[in-house]
């Protein structure tokens, strides 16, 4: 049986009901073409937006439930918490950018305060530590807010104005946009009970490098350890843990360095880095500069004291993908954090003579890592 | 944003999964019948037979999307390991995670002898789904 008359003998007779569907679906599909396109695309973009409502709900139930476990609230936290997920912060104003990282730096401490007030507020019972998980967990709860709204925002526009443009902008990045919300979801899941996440990696190698040693406070929310190593006196910096904090690394480091006179031969910054697809999560690389992420204003500073002294400045990285960083640490990630020890080791014996003073700064959150 | 989230959210229809039972059962019957009419050789056969590819066509897609939708609907909760280790025995012991565990946290005296238990390593073990990219490494 030839292929072509198969319609023809399968139904006799009919064969101009073939001819007729062919040639509405042909006029259909030149004129129709764009607006069918433009409905598949919006029902994959709703079906995304269903998901991304289902984990910020999610995100916003695991808040309150952990807030209610830990915090022992007297008044019922469920407002609060709605108005803490709307909060905004403004930036500063950049058309004259001088002195900005200042003002940033200002705007950022004042946001962190009212968090924390805020936090203490909606769970009274909880100490610093716990305090400190929960302003990490209602910011993850927030961010998966802001995600889920400015999609909708797009969605409903691009339905109004029946913009293939729009719709197709938010459809290109609708995978990475998932991506990231899932990882937030881990990250609040992580939060809520304290576990250690792959950004807390760098903080982790200085803890181990710390570890049975006298550890003062310093600047906010930061330990500091005087450590013989190598022959070296090392000052050992990290954000102050278990709780969850990134503490503010460039000022501690401003404050060593003027504590003993600039005399310090050089700085190794130990940090988790975003990898490139294709790459493990936990390969260990080497490099110079300041290995910090955040705002910018640490890596500012830093950079500043750095000059002003001209101390040089090495970096210790750890691969890893945005989920890996702010999900429970995985055990490539753990297992890299030994392999930084020593690498950190090796650049100071290579790098510096018996003798000297450096600074190690792990840098990172240290939720879920003790010091 | 209170009000919103009070309505639970869209899972499941039962309406679908109702329309695809008797898509998929209308389908099935007009295949049937198309073989009825094929043993007869009536050339009929043809409508049932397209008809029933149709629906049995349709009804497979409509459960696999609902089936993957209901899947992605979920939040994965992964096992946290946590090791405790005697800093002087060196005895090791592997559990699962618990609140208030923290890397480097000094759990007591070990059971064998005067040291002192500490939380070493808390990490979660990933397993690759699929295949691996080896050809650009």
């Amino acid at each position: 049986m030839q292929l072509e008359t198969l319609p023809s003998q399968l139904l006799p007779g009919m064969d101009w009901i073939f001819q007729v569907i062919f040639t509405l679906l042909f006029i259909v599909f030149v004129f129709y073409g764009q607006r069918i396109q433009m409905y598949i695309m919006v029902r994959e973009i709703e079906g995304s937006l269903l998901r991304l409502k289902f984990i910020r709900d999610e995100g916003r139930k695991i808040a309150i439930k952990t807030i209610k476990e830990i915090g022992k609230p007297e008044v019922d936290p469920v407002e609060r918490v709605d108005q803490f997920l709307e909060y905004i912060t403004i930036p500063p104003e950049s058309m004259d950018p001088s002195g900005i990282v200042w003002k940033l730096e200002h705007i950022l401490d004042v946001r962190e305060d009212r968090f924390k007030d805020e936090v203490k507020l909606m769970a009274p019972a909880a100490d610093e530590t716990n305090t400190n998980n929960l302003e990490n967990t209602l910011e993850a709860a927030a961010a998966l807010n802001m995600i889920y709204k400015v999609i909708r925002h797009f969605y409903i526009l691009g339905k109004k104005t029946l913009s293939l443009y729009i719709i197709m902008q938010i459809q290109m990045i609708l995978p990475l946009i998932m991506r990231e919300a899932e990882a937030y979801a881990s990250a609040l899941k992580a939060f809520s009970i304290g576990q250690p996440i792959g950004d807390g990696a760098g903080a982790l190698v200085a803890a181990k490098l710390m570890h049975g040693h006298r550890k003062k406070k310093i600047e906010k929310d930061c330990v500091v350890a005087k450590v013989p190593l190598e022959g070296r006196t090392a000052y050992i910096i990290k954000a102050e843990g278990p709780g969850g904090n990134v503490g503010k690394p460039g000022e501690a480091i401003k404050r060593v360095v003027e504590k003993n006179d600039g005399k310090i031969s050089m700085i190794v910054m130990i940090d988790a880095a975003l990898k490139l697809e294709g790459e493990k999560p936990g390969e260990v690389a080497e490099g110079v500069g300041a290995a910090i992420g955040g705002p910018g204003t640490e890596q500012y500073k830093i950079e500043e004291s750095i000059l002003k002294h001209k101390i040089p400045i090495n970096a210790v990285i750890i691969k890893e993908d945005i989920g890996d960083a702010v999900s429970p640490m995985r055990k490539e990630i753990f297992d890299a954090t030994e392999v930084a020890v020593e690498r950190v080791k090796h650049v100071i014996k290579e790098r510096t003579k018996e003798g000297d003073t450096v600074i190690i700064a792990g840098i990172g959150n240290s939720i879920g890592v003790g010091q | 944003m209170s009000e919103e989230t009070e309505q639970p959210t869209r899972r499941f229809s039962s309406i679908v999964l109702v329309v695809i039972i008797v898509v998929l059962a209308l389908s099935l019957t007009a295949l049937y019948q198309a073989y009825g009419l094929f043993l007869k050789e009536d050339l009929t056969m043809g409508y049932y037979l397209l008809i029933g590819f149709i629906g049995l066509a349709l009804s497979t897609y409509m459960l696999f999307q609902t089936r993957r939708r209901m899947q992605r609907f979920t939040l994965k909760t992964q096992p946290i390991t946590t090791t405790t280790v005697c800093s002087k025995c060196g005895l090791k012991n592997v559990r699962n995670f618990e609140r208030g565990d923290y890397i480097l946290k000094e759990l007591g005296p070990c059971t064998k002898c005067e040291g002192t238990m500490m939380i070493s390593a808390i990490y979660r073990e990933v397993t690759q789904k699929g295949k691996e990219e080896k050809v650009f490494t």
